[in-house]
């Protein structure tokens, strides 16, 4: 199965850039890819270069150095990193622990500190995970990744399992630490309405492969790709007039359609769809698409 | 045409006639979860434990309309929603579906009646057999309720339910298996199953929202279609106020147990009155770069529904909160706890209060033992931090006092809270 097929992406540094798709779009894989965190078996080739540094070609020792440090990731579902036998203390140590020399005291300290800015009051630092409630969970396991100051922060569905309100604090929580730290941002999401709201860029997934990329004022306002704006018609907000859909369903990536992968779906699609494969070009300064009649979507 | 004697007189009630009656009336409605813990617990404890999952809920469906329990999760939508099908049993308060009071009803009196009423569930992998193929998962209800027996007679139905719900290639996809099928198609073919015994009422528990955005759509219309040529009655479940918008005539927003505001769904909408609405529509994402916007958001996450707080439940995240909603003891011990996380006032009140733990709270009071050389000073410090910046807590403080060798911080009893009529809609919140 082919879940990334030819992806090219790059994150400045300060920069948040959003990956969308929908259920098997190959961006959660994308996020392991980065943190170098896939099953082992998986075949994985070309380049993921961080810092001028290439990955694949440092060894485990340097990566586990990197990862936790210098990129930290947040998951979908807090209670997938937080143990559930150990208090928020313990967690904290033991971060700090595997990447510096530091005393348990100064730890703790730094801990507090990062707890404090996450607004989780200290005095509880000694609780068991399933103590707090979701949301508290979720700023814990941010305090947690944060707490090494890493300059990448991969966000895989950071708030889906979280409520409306809840989603939003935590969001506002992630702006205001990429303004505070410049730390750069990779946030995984089906959720377009959040990516509207927090990111700078957004790359759309589909079937594995990126279909468009570019400002978050472009895709959202004048998108290339007829699956982007599909897309963006389909999403139920408070001022839809209309329903919009996308026949058919995503792709088995087993056997992916051939040319275009989004061609079985498209209700712009030519004969020539079903057979190139096509590139990711350039139509705007900052905007890219992959559609053979991309010119005409100007 | 002369009736026969002794023939019992049936009236036949005709749609013009029903359309005033309501398909379903819930009033009052209390659902209670016991609590289980440990026996030890159990002997210990006095008062028993439970979850008040839905408390004091009343709301009525006109039929052909579809009215939306819209709230954040835990806020009891979903068991509402089961209680009115007797799926769990209510605690208290009454449900009546087509006028008959079906609170108390026996399975075996109730039963018939199920024919009329369905569910949707959220997840339709969990709603579908494995092993059950999908023609007959969906014919499975026809025999359950002895409807149809024959086989070929049930596979009629069957496919003209599949057609029905847009489930075709019918004929192929009769034999298979669920895992054969999309996320789409299985809920498609879990609507078909609710659909084949035409029933008048379907409680439909969050349809999309386990389906990608961009086959949402393709499954409302669907039930929107059903709807008009069938004239369903949806009680439409969701987190979704966007969905509830686009769909709903009516809503009831719900939190923790209570619906806060119920009315027509474009007043809600349009000018929403309970600070819980307005922040609720306030905090959903807009997909829209260019109304990028600080929000106005309330503080912490939905208490625990064991213990819910007094007076308006929402009164501790609250916005718009008056010293009269409803503080009590532990809002006052949230509040020193979160002063601790503020760095400079933390540690002030750490080096002058100590431990949290020494505090305890119940009902109306927030108390601590205090050695009696302490007392004076901690009192004056608790004095001065409610004086240093008045809020709505701070004033619901009837007094501080001392009693014996305990420092007390004793609240003002909170108004009563009851619905209230505000433009053309139902609101319960004490600033109306």
């Amino acid at each position: 199965m082919h879940a990334l097929d030819n992806i090219s992406l790059d994150v400045a540094s300060g920069e948040s850039i959003g990956i969308v798709g929908e259920t098997g779009s190959g961006k959660s894989t994308l996020g392991k890819a980065v943190l170098e965190i896939l099953p082992p078996r998986t075949e994985i080739k070309g380049r993921l270069v961080f810092r001028g540094r290439e990955l694949g070609q440092l060894d485990k020792a340097r990566i586990r150095h990197i990862r936790g440090e210098e990129i930290a990731l947040i998951f979908q579902d807090p209670m997938t990193r937080l143990n559930p036998l150990m208090t928020i203390e313990d967690h904290f140590v033991e971060t700090i622990k595997a990447h510096q020399r530091v005393s348990r005291h100064e730890a703790l300290a730094r801990a507090e500190a990062a707890l404090a800015s996450m607004r989780v009051p200290e005095s509880r630092i000694s609780n068991y995970p399933h103590e707090f409630s979701g949301g508290m969970r979720q700023r814990i396991m941010i305090a947690l990744a944060l707490v090494l100051n890493p300059s990448l922060l991969v966000a895989d569905e950071p708030t889906t399992s979280l409520d409306v309100i809840v989603e939003a604090q935590i969001l506002e929580i992630l702006e205001d630490l990429k303004r505070t730290y410049k730390m750069s941002l990779l946030l995984i999401t089906h959720n377009l309405g959040i990516v509207a709201e927090v990111c700078d860029r957004v790359a759309v997934f589909y079937a594995g492969k990126i279909v468009e990329v570019g400002t978050v004022d472009d895709i959202f306002t004048r998108p290339i790709h007829p699956y982007t704006r599909l897309l963006l018609q389909s999403i139920i907000h408070l001022d839809t007039k209309e329903l919009h859909s996308i026949d058919g369903a995503p792709p088995d990536l087993v056997s992916p359609p051939t040319g275009c992968r989004f061609h079985p779906r498209c209700p712009y699609a030519q004969a020539v769809c079903r057979e190139k494969i096509p590139p990711l070009d350039q139509f705007r300064q900052d905007q890219l698409a992959a559609c053979l009649f991309g010119k005409d979507f100007l | 045409m002369p009736f026969r004697k002794g023939f019992p007189l049936i009236t036949l009630s005709t749609t013009g006639q029903d359309s005033d009656k309501p398909l379903l009336d819930v009033e009052n409605l209390r659902v209670y979860y016991p609590v289980r813990g440990p026996l030890i617990q159990k002997i210990f404890q006095r008062e028993k434990l439970s979850v008040h999952a839905v408390d004091g809920v009343s709301f009525t469906l006109k039929p052909g309309e579809i009215f939306g329990l819209v709230g954040e999760s835990g806020c009891g939508k979903t068991t509402t929603g089961r209680a009115v099908l007797r799926l769990v049993d209510p605690t208290s308060g009454s449900i009546k579906f087509e006028g008959i009071n079906i609170t108390t009803l026996k399975e075996k009196v109730l039963r018939p009646l199920r024919t009329r009423m369905q569910i949707i569930f959220q997840d339709p992998h969990a709603s579908l057999n494995p092993a059950m193929s999908i023609g007959r998962a969906i014919g499975h209800p026809l025999k359950i309720h002895g409807l149809a027996w024959q086989e070929e007679d049930v596979k009629k139905r069957v496919l003209t339910a599949m057609r029905e719900v847009g489930l075709t290639p019918e004929e192929q996809l009769y034999d298979k298996y669920p895992s054969d099928l999309s996320g789409g198609q299985k809920q498609r073919a879990v609507i078909a199953r609710a659909m084949i015994l035409k029933p008048k009422l379907i409680v439909a528990d969050e349809p999309v929202a386990m389906l990608d955005m961009s086959i949402r759509a393709k499954v409302l219309e669907l039930m929107l279609d059903l709807k008009k040529k069938y004239n369903l009655t949806y009680l439409f479940i969701t987190h979704d106020l966007a969905t509830a918008k686009f769909l709903c005539d009516r809503i009831a927003i719900m939190y923790l147990g209570r619906i806060v505001e119920t009315g027509p769904a474009k007043l809600i909408y349009n000018d929403p009155k309970h600070p819980y609405t307005k922040a609720l529509l306030q905090a959903i994402p807009i997909p829209d770069p260019r109304r990028r916007a600080r929000k106005v958001l309330p503080k912490g996450e939905v208490p625990d529904a064991v213990n819910p707080p007094m007076g308006c439940r929402f009164h501790p995240r609250c916005p718009a909160v008056l010293p009269t909603c409803g503080w009590e003891g532990r809002d006052f011990l949230d509040y020193l706890e979160e002063r601790r996380t503020d760095l400079k006032k933390g540690k002030v009140d750490e080096v002058n209060l100590g431990p949290l733990d020494l505090w305890k709270a119940k009902g109306l009071v927030a108390e601590r033992h205090c050695r009696p050389e302490n007392i004076a000073i901690i009192t004056e410090y608790i004095r001065s931090i409610l004086n240093e910046a008045p809020s709505p807590l701070s004033k619901a403080v009837e007094r501080v006092r001392n009693v014996e060798n305990r420092l007390v911080v004793q609240f003002r009893t909170p108004d009563p809270l009851a619905p209230k009529e505000v433009e053309g809609r139902l609101v319960e919140c004490l600033l109306y």
